[in-house]
């Protein structure tokens, strides 16, 4: 059934439609309306999950390890100072096993007090061992809550469903709601051998010493890369049943491209507007999109660029004393490629300025006429 | 003689505690008047040790480890879970010790207990955080020696059972060690009510408050009789004094045995008595007046 939703509220949808059993909920602006939209679903009998409306995003995330533990599927949302108070909490799940799945919707951290779209809150948790999907419409985040909750059940890794506050959370957008009877096919009851059970008495999160600890780590790490090829098979099947294709990568143009422009969440649109019009005026513009992010997908984007290429990638994020996180990751990704692309990291829209697609293109003819030095980050401050 | 303490045991012999240990008792006798059909949520507490190392575990009911601050947020997800799944007659028990339950937890199970959730906390009080080794935390009493007041500690311990109150739970006790009956008959009830159920159990610590291991069962039963801590039960409002000794032994005999109050001069001590002394009072007023 097509409906129109913002991203908050296809998020809200898609937790309903998972039957998700217990979910926690604490406002935080962007991503109050989550909460909001799951409390009226269950009010009016839409959502069937028990919500525990707790007292903090720390306790949130806690409530679901203990759900999770006992068996149930979980779901929650937060943003910005919701997800940094998370922090602990983060590491605590993924190191006990549990496929929790989140909506972030990215904010600016403070100080100073800044509400709108940037992303250094989910950035930030990169190493938390969550797996993360970066999306770029309503649509998208429905869908990818749903795969999500698949993708983590079989990887027994949480996974952190990202969106930007305000562009993709509060714009509505007309969005294809598949009904029940078919998610339930793709996405059945979760029902895990190993849970709290009086039954089977047994200690969770006991005490482990440094060589069961780098064990159980290195599992981790294995099943994180092995979540590549889930996500893609994952990815087949939600195609084959609800006939939607979602890449780790996304390229717009890109193949034959000499620079593209690289980029995450909802300012991809503007990414490929920016193309289209760079395009029509002579040049060889791309652009990519970074869908998924933990786990990191280095080989197809090995793949995906060559080394006469050169790459302008956008962050919404700064990592203070080193550069861009993208960039970053990115550059690691290609330093065994010979040759590299140049590749030059560019900042902006932080604190929520408007990612343009006439910035867009003034970055792209930056990256591509070699005005800047690669070396050095370049900060986009003008407000557009 | 014939107990009506259960005679099932859900600790093993194999914990991990030190010799003396107060809370291997009252775990012991907690077991015994809820049963088997108990999860445990424990967050960084003595019993994170106690339980076992992986993948040992000295208890035969099933064990959750959780983060510091979010023992009771944790049980309400266990509990929400288990209810998910269609069990709804598990008990779910947080056992935490003062500091995650006076200092870093307050917030989380402040939350749990205004909200109403359906689990039993339980605070084993030692009255600093030992598993640290000794440092004060907001249930350290006046005048107490710890690594972080080695010229002892300068305000009165938090009055953590009218915090609870304030927040209309189903049911408040304090529990001994010395009292196994009581103590027993405490958890067995508050397996049987609804909603949120706190018992503060007393727990003498060797090291910690220094005196003789083969002295913990001794310094709880006088406790009780000093007036320290006194037994009593709140149940929808209605308070009950367990036990009311006509006449209640001086302060100075419950301290002496105890290291940790080597520095308190004769002067703090009397202020010390007046104070335990005038909470007595309260108690006994409260007393007449239900």
């Amino acid at each position: 059934m097509k409906k129109v939703l913002t991203g908050n509220y296809a998020a809200a949808e898609a937790a309903a439609l998972a039957g998700v059993q217990v979910a926690s909920i604490y406002p935080i602006t962007p991503a109050t309306q989550i909460g909001e939209r799951l409390s009226e679903m269950s009010a009016e009998g839409s959502f069937g999950g028990r919500l525990i409306r707790v007292e903090s995003e720390h306790s949130a995330m806690a409530s679901l390890l203990g759900a999770a533990s006992a068996g149930a599927r979980t779901f929650t949302a937060t943003s910005s100072q919701g997800l940094a108070y998370m922090h602990e909490m983060l590491h605590w799940v993924s190191g006990a096993r549990l496929p929790v799945v989140m909506v972030d919707v990215n904010r600016a951290l403070a100080a100073p007090w800044n509400l709108w779209s940037d992303q250094s809150d989910s950035l930030s948790q990169r190493d938390t061992g969550w797996l993360q999907f970066y999306c770029a419409s309503s649509q998208e985040v429905l869908d990818t809550v749903l795969m999500a909750f698949k993708i983590s059940e079989k990887t027994f890794l949480p996974s952190m469903v990202v969106l930007d506050g305000f562009t993709l959370s509060h714009t509505y957008e007309p969005v294809d709601v598949p009904d029940e009877k078919a998610v339930r096919e793709f996405l059945p009851p979760w029902r895990p051998e190993s849970r709290l059970d009086t039954g089977a008495p047994a200690a969770f999160g006991s005490l482990a010493g440094a060589k069961d600890y780098i064990r159980l780590r290195r599992r981790m790490a294995y099943d994180m890369e092995q979540a590549l090829s889930v996500i893609d098979d994952v990815a087949k099947e939600f195609e084959r049943l609800f006939g939607r294709r979602y890449e780790p990568l996304a390229p717009y143009r890109a193949w034959d491209a000499d620079t593209v422009l690289v980029i995450a969440g909802a300012a991809a649109g503007a990414a490929e507007a920016a193309v289209d019009e760079l395009r029509r005026d002579g040049h060889r513009a791309g652009s990519l999109r970074l869908r998924v992010f933990r786990p990191f997908p280095a080989d197809a984007l090995r793949r995906m660029l060559h080394g006469g290429m050169r790459l302008a990638v956008v962050d919404r994020s700064f990592s203070q004393g080193s550069e861009g996180t993208f960039s970053q990751e990115i550059k690691a990704a290609l330093y065994s490629s010979s040759p590299k692309p140049v590749t030059t990291g560019f900042v902006a829209g932080l604190g929520g300025g408007d990612i343009t697609v006439d910035l867009l293109k003034e970055i792209w003819a930056e990256a591509h006429n070699g005005t800047v030095n690669p070396a050095e980050t370049v900060w986009m401050e003008d407000a557009r | 003689m014939k107990t009506s303490i259960p005679q099932e045991e859900l600790l093993r012999s194999g914990h991990q505690a030190c010799q003396g240990c107060a809370s291997t008792v009252a775990m012991r006798y907690a077991l015994k008047g809820l049963g088997r059909r108990t999860i445990i949520v424990v967050p960084a507490c003595c019993w994170t040790v106690i339980s076992g190392a992986a993948p040992n575990s000295s208890l035969d009911v099933p064990l959750l480890h959780a983060p510091f601050a979010s023992a009771a947020a944790t049980a309400c997800g266990v509990k929400a879970g288990l209810q998910a799944r269609g069990d709804e007659e598990t008990t779910v028990m947080v056992w935490a010790g003062d500091g995650s339950t006076y200092d870093i937890g307050l917030q989380s199970w402040s939350g749990a207990a205004e909200r109403g959730e359906d689990m039993l906390y339980v605070c084993y009080d030692n009255e600093a955080y030992m598993n640290t080794g000794v440092q004060r935390s907001g249930a350290t009493p006046m005048g107490v020696w710890t690594m972080t007041t080695p010229d002892g500690n300068r305000r009165p311990k938090k009055d953590l059972d009218a915090l609870l109150e304030a927040h209309h739970i189903s049911y408040a006790a304090t529990a001994s060690i010395a009292y196994p009956e009581d103590f027993v008959r405490k958890f067995a009830k508050a397996r049987a009510i609804k909603g949120f159920r706190f018992i503060r159990v007393f727990s003498p610590c060797p090291p910690g408050w220094k005196y003789d291991p083969d002295k913990t069962v001794d310094l709880a039963r006088l406790a009780v009789l000093t007036g320290v801590f006194p037994l009593y039960e709140i149940e929808a409002g209605a308070f009950r004094l367990n036990l009311a000794p006509a006449k209640l032994k001086p302060l100075a005999e419950y301290l002496a045995p105890q290291g940790r109050y080597k520095g308190l001069d004769p002067e703090a001590l009397a202020r010390e008595q007046g104070s335990v002394t005038e909470r007595w009072q309260r108690l006994l007023a409260r007393k007449a007046a239900s």
